[in-house]
């Protein structure tokens, strides 16, 4: 029986790009429906994730997963015969679940706060930005990618953010390069990997996106 | 390897410290706890979560797990052959419960840790129907994951009834002081069985901090200061 998998989102989500990511990797067929979040959220989103009405939502076989991190583990779990993306050893992945709840807990909102505030607020965040990444910088050490040789989790939990850098650092006035070059070498890395590549969007469609939200909310 | 010393960084009174704790019980892993004072943060935990400086933490040998949900799987999965599972079985049941983990830690216990910081009544009761809208959702969270057995996770307890019944002291404890019982039977009747139940558990049992002593602590820590 073939398998149905639809996915609902926003293309600039950088949560979505991980369940996408994810997919591809797994060299899973599914549907890609685009959710107008801002202002018509589709009854099948809203039936689907009642508790959050957010994006994205794997739906599988008629039944919804929600929330992007649980629906990478998902993915890993019932398409486990190709590209582990999780470790086997309960050590490493309990590591692996740690880094991808800091990314989670740290990653987007002071992210946002580089191109959403200014003044004193806007220098906190950037200085507080550089801080998150060097000590995911620190993390990723010498290695090629956060697990180790093989591309996984931490990687597809942080790099959907490598999407957005441009505009943080358009719009913020800084730049992540100086000290976090290490990172940005992995960031280019994972982009040379399909998975990634089809599933972030260009940089300047994300500079493009963030303008129109900065004149919607007059900031 | 999973023959290595065990222990625990924590405190008696955390919900998130108990979650560790009920998930090496059900796996009769022998452990030693390590009380952190209160107000202050030791050596060891600085060295051991460097990154968030927070308990609980588990030490296993040499290394350390860090995240109150992250240490349960972590124990489900070195203890795998001992007691039962904590996680279900099935990848829907496992994101299903980690979804109502993720979200009584994001969601449902922000209003909770709120109540007793209220200002003024207005505030309070605002706060005290956000707890019980949660507890209305995790109603039928309950109902749907339980599938007419004693827990979320069917017979036994496991991950969603170890991330949400780590809360039910503080529950008891935050409706005394607020004069407005919070997990109430009229409300939420099944979820107000499954408490009893939980909270009976032998793994559960050892650690869940008794009623008096608790509200003793939360009058100490949440005490307005003196004008």
């Amino acid at each position: 029986m073939e398998d149905e998998v639809i996915l609902l989102n926003f293309w600039p989500s950088m949560f979505g790009m991980r369940t996408m990511i994810a997919l591809e990797e797994k060299g899973v067929k599914y549907e890609y429906r685009e959710e107008d979040v801002a202002n018509n959220k589709s009854p099948l989103l809203l039936e689907m994730n009642p508790i959050y009405k957010k994006i994205p939502v794997l739906i599988h076989n008629g039944k919804p997963v929600c929330e992007s991190i649980i629906q990478v583990q998902y993915i890993d779990e019932v398409w486990s015969n190709k590209n582990q993306l999780l470790p086997s050893d309960p050590y490493q992945r309990a590591q692996a679940l740690f880094w991808a709840d800091f990314i989670e807990k740290k990653v987007f909102v002071c992210g946002r706060k580089t191109w959403a505030t200014k003044g004193e607020e806007l220098e906190e965040a950037k200085k507080d930005f550089i801080e998150i990444l060097k000590t995911l910088q620190s993390e990723l050490g010498d290695k090629p990618y956060f697990g180790g040789d093989q591309f996984g989790f931490v990687d597809i939990v942080l790099i959907g953010f490598y999407s957005w850098f441009p505009a943080y650092q358009k719009f913020g006035n800084f730049s992540i390069e100086p000290e976090c070059s290490k990172l940005m070498v992995w960031g280019k890395r994972c982009m040379e990997r399909e998975s990634v590549a089809k599933s972030l969007p260009e940089s300047e469609k994300v500079i493009g996106y963030v303008l129109r939200l900065k004149k919607l909310y007059g900031i | 390897m999973a023959s290595e010393e065990v222990k625990v960084i924590g405190a008696w009174a955390s919900p998130f410290v108990m979650r560790p704790r009920i998930a090496l019980n059900l796996k009769s892993v022998p452990y030693e706890f390590l009380e952190e004072p209160f107000g202050s943060k030791s050596e060891l935990l600085l060295k051991s979560n460097p990154v968030h400086k927070k308990i609980p933490v588990l030490l296993h040998g040499d290394k350390s797990v860090c995240e109150s949900n992250i240490i349960v799987e972590y124990i489900d999965e070195t203890w795998s052959s001992s007691g039962p599972s904590i996680l279900p079985s099935h990848p829907y049941d496992r994101a299903i419960a980690r979804f109502w983990a993720a979200y009584i830690d994001e969601k449902w216990f922000v209003p909770l840790r709120n109540i007793l910081k209220a200002e003024g009544e207005e505030e309070k009761k605002a706060v005290i129907a956000q707890v019980e809208e949660g507890n209305a959702l995790l109603e039928k969270a309950f109902i749907d994951c339980s599938k007419g057995k004693p827990f979320f996770n069917g017979d036994h307890i496991g991950y969603l009834d170890i991330a949400f019944g780590c809360f039910l002291g503080w529950l008891r404890v935050t409706g005394l002081a607020a004069g407005h019982k919070l997990l109430d039977e009229a409300k939420t009747p099944s979820l107000s069985k499954w408490a009893e139940r939980f909270c009976n558990d032998p793994a559960v049992k050892p650690v869940m901090p008794e009623t008096a002593t608790l509200a003793e602590f939360a009058k100490k820590i949440f005490a307005k200061p003196q004008a």
